[in-house]
């Protein structure tokens, strides 16, 4: 038995375990980096330790430092959250060695589950139905190459100790497949520490179904129903849902049974899942076992009404399930989105930066899972991963009607997030008819999710925004002046130009303050903007029309959230302008991220689109291709160097 | 207890009279709309030199929302020409009171867009009046200057030799301890060239912003020196070789943004005293009324309280002594929180509402409450009874009381203001701190009428005298002239366009310009400024 906790983890999941840990009266040891110092786990914890500066090795990722936080007074067990340690068995059973109680499973069901090769024959063993592959102990290109050609493409290349879609490669054809292995021996091996490999036949167009399972001390194993998340890019889940839309009870009895017979056949202790390929033929394959707490388990919360972490907290403490079976119910239906600091109109890269307006949803059915708090900075250090969305209805319909509106009104300002494609997403009508696949995102967004141009009638908001601000900020300056002056001139209407840009356009709008409000000109289009509300709950009249939205402007920079958009303006001075340096034989790093490898080298000749180098940011390995053809001058990085968004990687003298 | 109106909106008198006080103010808007439009034909050629309009520049001057009063926007109009179809109100220049990065500013603007901002009479008229309000109300002085200097196609020596007061008020502004700006957006040569020299900071614009003693031209003529306009006085060699210009601005938007960044830097408010918090309640009866319950005949009468119960905070008001010299009212209300003395007329001033406006003006003088007067007299009472009841001593009285009372007075014409009644109600000569006039506003010595009856009882005198007979015809035609040459004189229009008041206003927006010039003022008395017996030096 423990009365106090260490939470080895940061952002949401921290923050999450936190919350059901002072529900059950526990105390809360939280751990942190300098990066992390102003973060909501750090305020929420009762206490907390810090360990390092930012980058995850020398913190989050490090046995010792956590166990070492660990001896903090009263301290009995630690939640590893998702991520991390979670999955690190040497890690589980040195906190068994200290004393501790590791919540989660036995370090053997890790290792066991952790390495694909081992897991695929143990469950092949149990019975589980498992996709045809290879998962043999000769890891030579050779053997792999020969096992690839016998399984046939499409075929998945993955790392053997992987999870979470890193190390993980969809190979078409067979000319393809020395280059995949290249990249997946080292993304794995940076990303796990081991290179091995297995191959898999990759089913087609098949939907990601997993099932949440949960056993006891006492040996008790249930499921708790499934989860589908389809929705994904790069093998990244986008959206998750509970129940699966083309579930049936049949089917649901018969998937149940399998994850509960995979989960026994480690000696399962706590929270795990199961997760399945489910092709359209209602055919199911074991794909993997997760045994830690998913990030998409509120969904299975909000369907079952059962509290995971509080289950996970009370199985460590050796009490039995409270719970058979027959007594899981599933009631209704629960969707989540996961909001991310990236750009999804340049490829998703990850972005970094401050948040400057945080304003999660609320409401009936919804809950925001979040770690964040204005006034922190999007560090480059961890996963860009800002919150989760999550609403629930009696019907998938509702709940996704609950979720759009969900996602509209959660508003993180300050970086860039996909909160627009995921609200796009949301309004697909494959989405929408619940027929999805994990091709979904590609087939609707063959070019990735395009960027879109503000609306005239949101450039009009943003100058409104813009002047009022302007307006106030004299108002708090001045001397003696009564509010009801403000708009009202005796001289006919003054207009003045005034000149935005957005991203890389520029925008010239004319705007005059009137008396009831602005009178804003966008090219030939004129829009009359009367403001009520603060800049958190900003209701806008528009030429007649309501628009509902949140504003946050500082200095020049005036961010919005209109619906689901989110739109950065920046206001541009005369006389300042600079000619965008536009070089293409620059070439800058289009995110923070760490050098992989370097294949430039000086006087080198490229053609346009050639690799000259691969950077990982976040979890994905990006490859940093010429912009134009010519001869390279200088490389000023080197593999191992980690760069800021901007730097200049490399420079090419353009032929 | 409140006053209760005795105004029926639905009245076909309420019909009439807006229909004709909004007709008036659509004529105003019409006129002061004039300038705007011939300015604006001359957008596309400043815009190839890489300029912006003048009014453009003024809009980017202010903060926006903020508000402004705009002050002689007829000044010129019947000056200019004698057709009141062509004549263009303005006198090429814009002038106000507005807000700069937070700060309370005159601010004056060439309209180079109508005769390249060439100064005429009315011009000077209306800039000595903005330089006067600053010095009275302290507040910073900012010139937007692009002129082509005197009008010499209209030059008259008076022009030349009252000019030399623009400089000596700048010089005058300086040593008050008020900053004053100026941005070279265009040429400023020969005497206008002493506006970036006698003011505190100038921000010059490349490649437009000029300043000389005398352009390319003037100094072949003179000098026989074949000279470029820009190494003579081009704001760049200024600011780095004759160190006239402090900053240099790449255009005229970036002038504009230097400028207001300069006033921020002043932190003008920093000694402000905090103004006390106070709570008012806006008018029970809607403004808006005042267009329907004014006759704009100032031959029929009204009670001027309907008006005060539209213009002072939440319709209340304390009347001073309402049984006695019953047409002159006085009041005590509010404005914006701000308690005030109010002055109006329901019909000719006799001795005892002499005595009762002297004695309240010096109440309000006791008090330092600023006073309005609401001018709607037709004079003092003439006739027997009223001379020997001491008219002239009376009138005398109130008009010392005005004189010499030292606080805020605003002045509204709102109907007639006639004679010496113009005076006792503190009109053009007494120097309110702030004069406007609603557009059905008539002034003068006396009504046109009045004048053609006095002149045709003179002449029927005379004719009697010598025996003639009275040429009736004549004497109906010279009767309608004089009317004629009296009431154009008096109307708001012509009398604004000779600079004897700051302004014709809408009279829906009285209470907003009362406010705001109660605002100014109190602003401008509380302000500690640190004045010197010289200016500020360029050296």
């Amino acid at each position: 038995m423990f009365d106090a906790i260490l939470v080895a983890n940061r952002g949401e999941i921290a923050a999450r375990i936190i919350r059901s840990a002072r529900e059950m009266g526990l105390r809360t040891v939280a751990v942190y980096t300098t990066a992390d110092a102003k973060a909501l786990h750090v305020a929420l914890a009762d206490e907390a330790v810090w360990i390092g500066e930012g980058p995850v090795g020398d913190s989050y990722l490090d046995a010792e430092k956590i166990l070492g936080a660990a001896r903090e007074p009263g301290v009995g067990a630690i939640h590893p959250g998702y991520g991390f340690l979670s999955e690190n068995a040497d890690f589980a059973r040195a906190v068994e060695a200290a004393g501790l109680v590791f919540i989660g499973p036995e370090p053997d069901a890790i290792r066991a589950m952790g390495n694909k090769a081992e897991a695929k024959r143990l469950m092949q063993a149990a019975g589980v139905p498992c996709v045809q592959g290879y998962e043999g102990a000769d890891q030579s290109d050779a053997a792999l190459t020969q096992a690839a050609e016998e399984i046939g493409f499409p075929l998945m290349v993955k790392a053997a100790a992987g999870g979470g879609g890193r190390g993980m490669r969809l190979v078409m054809q067979a000319d393809a497949v020395p280059q995949a292995l290249a990249l997946a021996r080292s993304e794995a091996k940076g990303a796990f520490g081991s290179d091995e490999l297995i191959l898999e036949k990759a089913i087609v167009e098949p939907r990601h179904v997993e099932f949440q399972v949960f056993a006891d001390t006492h040996g008790n194993i249930i499921h708790l129903g499934e989860r589908d998340c389809s929705v994904q890019r790069r093998h990244q889940k986008v959206v998750e849902e509970a129940p699966c839309p083309v579930m049936t009870p049949d089917l649901r009895a018969a998937m149940g049974a399998a994850a509960v017979e995979a989960a026994r056949a480690v000696h399962y202790r706590g929270a795990g899942t199961v997760e399945f390929l489910l092709d359209g033929s209602g055919a199911f394959y074991f794909l993997e076992m997760n045994t830690r707490l998913q990030v998409e388990h509120p969904v299975t919360e909000m369907v079952t009404g059962l509290d995971l972490v509080a289950l996970q907290i009370a199985v460590a403490q050796g009490e039995a399930l409270p719970l058979t079976q027959e007594d899981v119910a599933l009631n209704g239906h629960a969707i989540e989105v996961r909001l991310y600091a990236e750009d999804p109109a340049s490829g998703y890269l990850p972005v970094t930066g401050p948040v400057d307006l945080w304003q999660p949803a609320v409401g009936p059915g919804v809950r925001v899972d979040a770690g964040v708090v204005e006034g922190q900075e999007v560090s480059p250090f961890y996963d860009p991963m800002l919150a989760k969305i999550i609403a629930q209805g009696p019907t998938r319909a509702a709940a996704r009607r609950r979720l759009v509106r969900a996602v509209e009104e959660t508003v993180l300002l300050g970086t860039a997030t996909n909160a627009a494609f995921l609200a796009d997403v949301l309004g697909q009508p494959a989405f929408v008819a619940g027929e999805v696949t994990t091709g979904l995102l590609d087939q609707v967004y063959p070019q990735g999710f395009p960027a879109s141009d503000p609306a005239p009638r949101d450039i009009a908001l943003a100058v409104a925004v813009l002047m009022q601000h302007d307006r106030d900020a004299a108002l708090a300056r001045a001397g003696y002046v009564s509010p009801d002056q403000l708009g009202w001139s005796s001289a006919p209407l003054l207009s003045r130009g005034l000149s935005l840009s957005a991203g890389e356009r520029r925008i010239d709008a004319s705007v005059s303050a009137a008396r009831a409000g602005w009178q804003v000109w966008v090219g030939e289009e004129r829009f009359d903007v009367t403001l009520e509300g603060q800049n958190r709950s900003l209701r806008a009249r528009i030429n007649g029309q309501t628009v509902d939205a949140v504003a946050h402007v500082a200095g020049d920079k005036v961010q919005l959230a209109v619906g689901a958009e989110r739109l950065t303006f920046h206001r541009l001075h005369a006389g300042a302008q600079e000619e965008a340096a536009a070089s293409g034989g620059r070439v800058t790093a289009p995110m923070p991220g760490l050098v992989l490898a370097v294949e430039a080298a000086p006087g080198a000749s490229v053609a346009k689109g050639d690799t000259l180098a691969v950077l990982e940011a976040m979890k994905m390995q990006h490859q940093i291709t010429a912009a134009v053809s010519g001869t390279v001058r200088e490389v000023h990085v080197a593999a191992g160097q980690q760069l800021a968004s901007g730097d200049v990687m490399i420079e090419i003298d353009e032929r | 207890m409140g006053f209760v109106s005795q105004v029926i909106r639905d009245s076909e008198t309420y019909a009439r009279n807006r229909a004709d006080m909004l007709a008036l103010a659509e004529e105003l808007r019409g006129l002061e709309a004039r300038p705007v439009a011939l300015s604006e034909q001359r957008r596309e050629r400043m815009e190839a030199r890489e300029q912006i309009t003048p009014r453009d520049r003024l809009a980017r001057l202010l903060d926006p929302g903020m508000p402004f009063l705009q002050l002689h926007s007829l000044a010129g109009y019947m000056v200019d020409s004698d057709d009141p179809e062509a004549s263009v109100p303005g006198a090429s220049v814009i002038i106000g009171i507005g807000f700069v990065s937070g700060v309370r500013c005159v601010v004056v603007v060439d309209d180079s867009g109508i005769k390249a901002g060439a100064m005429t009479q009315m011009t000077m008229a209306a800039f000595l009046s903005a330089q006067e309000m600053a010095l009275r109300q302290n507040l910073p002085f900012v010139h937007l200057v692009e002129s082509a200097g005197a009008n010499l196609m209209e030059y008259k020596v008076e022009l030349w030799a009252n000019g030399g007061k623009l400089f000596r008020n700048l010089a005058r502004l300086s040593a008050a301890g008020l900053p004053n700006l100026a941005i070279l957006h265009g040429p400023s040569t020969a005497g206008g060239a002493y506006m970036p020299g006698l003011a505190d900071y100038v921000v010059g614009v490349k490649k437009n912003g000029m300043a000389a003693l005398a352009g390319a031209a003037l100094v072949h003529a003179a000098t026989g020196e074949k000279a470029d306009d820009r190494d003579l006085g081009g704001s760049e060699i200024h600011a780095s070789v004759s160190g006239l210009v402090e900053y240099l601005a790449e255009d005229d938007a970036h002038g504009v943004e230097m400028a207001r960044d300069v006033i921020a830097r002043l932190d003008w408010n920093k000694s402000l005293p905090p103004r006390r918090e106070r709570s008012y309640a806006e008018p029970r009866l809607d403004v808006d009324e005042i267009a329907g319950l004014v006759p704009t005949d100032y031959r029929i009468p009204y009670d001027v309280r309907e008006v005060v119960a539209r213009i002072v905070d939440g319709s209340e008001f304390e009347d001073f002594k309402p049984r006695y010299g019953v047409s002159t009212v006085c009041l005590q209300a509010a404005i914006n929180g701000i308690a005030v003395g109010i002055i109006g007329n329901n019909g000719p001033i006799d001795p005892a509402g002499a005595t009762k406006a002297a004695q309240f003006i010096q109440l309000c003088g006791q008090a330092d409450t600023p006073l309005i007067f609401l001018n709607n007299t037709t004079g003092y009472m003439v006739g027997t009874q009223y001379e020997q009841a001491g008219m002239i001593k009376h009138g005398a009285k109130m008009i010392q009381a005005v004189t010499s009372v030292d606080v805020p007075r605003i002045t509204l014409y709102i109907g007639a203001s006639f004679g010496a009644g113009n005076y006792g109600m503190s009109g053009f000569a007494y120097e309110p701190d702030f004069l406007f006039a609603w557009p059905n506003a008539t002034t003068g010595v006396m009504g046109g009428e009045q004048a053609a009856g006095t002149m045709e009882m003179v002449a029927r005198a005379g004719a009697k005298r010598k025996g003639e007979e009275v040429d009736e015809a004549l004497l109906a035609k010279q009767s309608a002239a004089i009317a004629a040459h009296f009431d154009r004189q008096a109307g708001a229009f012509h009398t604004s366009g000779r600079c004897l008041d700051h302004g014709v206003i809408d009279p829906r927006d009285t209470r907003l310009v009362l406010g705001f010039c109660l605002e100014t003022c109190l602003e401008g008395r509380a302000r500690k400024v640190k004045p010197g017996s010289y200016g500020v030096a360029r050296f």
